[in-house]
């Protein structure tokens, strides 16, 4: 068993080798750091010392694979591919275009993320699944029928929508919550509330509409007649048979996302302010930071494999039928 | 009258030949895209939502017949700009609302005994009307009656036709008449409507320099929906050619197809979009020369964007078409065909392609209403389509400061959004729609 999930682990590693191949050629190759330097000086005439000195203060002024100036292992060490590829499998992402570093900046962001992704995960979750029983204990009733073109046409609203109405309306409107900004800690809890809301609102449609499908099947499978034809109570057969057994594949698919989580959300973060990793990522984008964005497509490549590896762990957890060789 | 000088864009181009692909395959007889058309006629469902969207596919394809209005203009102009030119014969100084009479913002005039005196100004598009103007209300009962008047003349006059010819009518799929003789009904009002308002009004307003938001929109109907439909068609080569590939020679091919699918998906989508973009973004600015016209320009970044997002996103159907590869290897059919000696290259193209296809087609149909969303938020991040090509997503942009303003202006965001869901909503409906015709076994979940 052990052995498995250490197979499983070990898996990972060249898909994560292959992940920092495609960015490097991405970044270094296909756009070569003299283009970068163009970019960021402006394209219009810039001569040929801006860019070396652009190079030179960014770390970009070494040799792609191979230093022929350079004695011993320095020769590949003292290269683009080692400082800016290499590196990153120690988590050493360097500094990024404003000279901050990377890293400590990834781990003081990590937390405001995940005080917004978290509970907005969590009750989204619980939303989901009871409204999805709702509409399952009604089914083929009209609150079932409502329950399925509501949810037809909240997953239609464009998830920008939600944010610039729920902030318009709450925030501005009613003045219920701030319109953005974040305090750490407890008392920032005013801050996170509207983020979370609108998370979980703009999640529904699709979150509900999902876990309807799922149960519902679960419901006509033929332990559930048989539970009914025993004489058991209709609530009881849904709690017990239906959600319990329906939660196998709502587990295992949302355990993949939970690493993620760290990652925060691009689009609240940036438009209520939050100092979190989505936040970072837009502000990178926006300054064509490049060294951020391959730093952010790292982490979330190691994020998303540690999801992987949670979901086959999950598997065997909830489901004991499941035997692993 | 100079002649007439066509400009064929790379979209336009794709855009009508994947239609004319289409029809091509719906002409033949024995295809089952027939059947499965046949049966999503006979739901109202997917009647109403699938007229929504031949309207968007309709104003599409009408903005994708590009021509140069004079010999040695540079300006690229539609057949759809030709009849919206109504809608931009006027604009304003700046923002006016819905249906106002009056600007926005208050102006210093100078009064005639000579006073300042802050008003709010006329509009130009009340002021041309040479003898005063009705109010709203009698516009819409007119165009109300209008378009019921155009509903009946045309619903007479194909029933008349259909009398006619019984051949006509025994080719027709049959048909949820009721849903589409009311969402007709509908469409023909609204249309009778838009065009009485429209005479005399803004009907959405005007935003900051005063263009007609109603023409912004319907102008950004294109880029939403040729985004959508261009993307999915992006992901199917490589989706179907590898999919089939890993399932059907397995093996180091499988391990290798396998590999690089894993590590595509492992990439979180949106920095990998992100990744590519800015990139792209880069390539143009260095290579400006290549690019003669803005039009030419945009367009390429349309079109970039969409291969963009298609060699991000096959993923999902490719292991999708893996899996049934993997299960229709093994049928006695295929089985037999390869006893028989047919090559490798014919049993998959005869053979496992065919079995495929509906697959493919309801991955097409689900994935294009998650892509216009994502059009928009694309732009939010400054990923999105050229800032100069009229977009939902480069209208919301914009209104995010509008927003901010006090007192609010809030049409041109609620057009973006109105028009943006309607596409949406009808896009999922269909979808449930088609999945259902079909895939009646429902293998995708």
């Amino acid at each position: 068993m052990n052995a498995y999930w250490l197979r499983r682990l070990l898996y990972a590693i060249p898909i994560l080798i292959g992940v920092n191949l495609l960015t490097f050629w991405l970044f270094f190759m296909v756009n070569s750091p003299e283009d970068m330097a163009r970019m960021h000086l402006g394209n219009k005439r810039v001569t040929a010392m801006a860019i070396a000195q652009w190079e030179v203060t960014h770390g970009y002024d070494k040799p792609l694979f191979y230093n022929a100036g350079r004695k011993g292992l320095t020769a590949w060490t003292d290269t683009l591919f080692y400082t800016r590829s290499i590196r990153m499998f120690a988590l050493d992402f360097g500094q990024s275009d404003d000279g901050r570093d990377i890293g400590r900046e990834i781990r003081a962001r990590a937390g405001p993320s995940l005080m917004i992704a978290l509970p907005s995960f969590l009750i989204g979750l619980w939303t989901n699944i009871a409204l999805a029983l709702m509409m399952v204990w009604f089914r083929a009733g009209w609150p079932d029928r409502l329950g399925v073109a509501l949810a037809a046409m909240l997953m239609s609203v464009s998830s920008l929508f939600y944010i610039m109405a729920g902030q318009f309306l709450v925030a501005r409107l009613w003045r219920l919550a701030p319109v953005s900004g974040f305090v750490p800690g407890i008392d920032g809890w005013r801050f996170v509330l509207l983020p979370v809301l609108i998370a979980v609102l703009s999640g529904i449609g699709n979150g509900s509409r999902w876990y309807r499908s799922i149960f519902l099947e679960e419901a006509g499978k033929d332990y559930v007649r048989t539970a009914r034809a025993k004489g058991l109570s209709e609530s009881r057969i849904l709690f017990r048979h239906v959600l319990r057994n329906g939660l196998i594949p709502v587990v295992t698919s949302t355990v993949a996302v939970l690493p993620l989580l760290f990652m925060g959300s691009l689009l609240t973060e940036s438009f209520f302010g939050i100092p979190g990793l989505g936040s970072y990522v837009v502000d990178a984008i926006a300054a064509q930071d490049f060294s951020v964005v391959r730093a952010m497509v790292f982490i979330g490549t190691v994020l998303y494999l540690i999801g992987l590896w949670l979901t086959d762990l999950a598997y065997g957890w909830v489901d004991p039928r499941v035997r692993l060789s | 009258m100079m002649g007439i000088h066509p400009v064929i864009l790379w979209t336009d181009a794709l855009v009508w030949l994947l239609v004319a692909g289409f029809a091509f395959a719906l002409a033949r007889r024995d295809s089952g895209l027939r059947k499965g058309v046949a049966r999503l006629t006979r739901a109202p469902v997917a009647v109403a939502s699938g007229m929504v969207l031949v309207a968007y596919l309709g104003v599409t394809l009408l903005d994708s017949l590009h021509f140069h209005p004079a010999a040695g203009d540079s300006g690229v102009v539609s057949v759809f700009d030709l009849l919206l030119r109504p809608l931009q014969r006027v604009s304003e100084k700046t923002y006016s609302a819905p249906l106002a009479d009056r600007l926005f913002v208050q102006e210093q005039v100078l009064r005639p005994d000579g006073h300042q005196q802050r008003v709010y100004p006329l509009l130009a598009i009340v002021a041309q009307q040479a003898h005063g103007h009705a109010q709203p209300a009698a516009a819409v009962w007119y165009g109300v009656l209008q378009g019921l008047g155009l509903a009946g003349a045309s619903a007479a006059s194909v029933l008349i036709w259909f009398r006619r010819r019984r051949a006509a009518r025994a080719a027709l799929p049959p048909l949820a008449w009721r849903t589409a003789l009311v969402m007709w009904t509908v469409g023909c009002v609204l249309f009778a409507v838009t065009v009485q308002l429209a005479a005399s009004w803004h009907v959405f307003g005007t935003d900051k320099v005063g263009q007609d938001v109603l023409y912004q929109s319907l102008k950004s109907i294109r880029t939403d929906f040729l985004f959508g439909l261009l993307t999915t068609l992006a992901t199917l080569p490589l989706a179907v050619g590898l999919g089939v590939a890993a399932g059907y020679f397995g093996g180091w091919i499988d391990d290798i197809i396998q590999y690089v699918y894993t590590t595509l998906n492992a990439i979180p989508g949106i920095l990998l979009i992100a990744a590519a973009v800015l990139l792209m973004q880069g390539y143009i600015e260095v290579h400006a020369a290549h690019f003669d016209s803005l039009a030419l320009r945009a367009d390429f970044r349309l079109l970039f964007l969409c291969a963009i997002l298609g060699v991000t996103s096959w993923t999902g159907l490719c292991r999708l078409l893996r899996a049934e590869t993997l299960k229709l290897r093994e049928l006695e059919y295929v089985q037999a065909a390869r006893s028989f000696g047919v090559s490798d290259w014919r049993i998959m193209w005869r053979h496992i392609l065919p079995n495929l296809t509906h697959l493919v087609l309801i991955s097409v149909v689900m994935d294009f209403s998650s892509l216009v969303l994502v059009e928009a938020v694309l732009s939010y991040l400054g990923l999105g389509v050229d800032p100069s090509v009229p977009s939902w997503g480069n209208m919301i942009n914009a209104a995010q400061l509008e927003l901010a303003r006090e007192p609010v202006v809030w049409w041109p965001l609620t057009a973006a959004f109105s028009l943006m869901f309607v596409l949406v909503l009808s896009a999922n409906l269909f979808a449930d729609s088609v999945r259902e015709a079909f895939d009646p076994l429902g293998s995708r979940s």
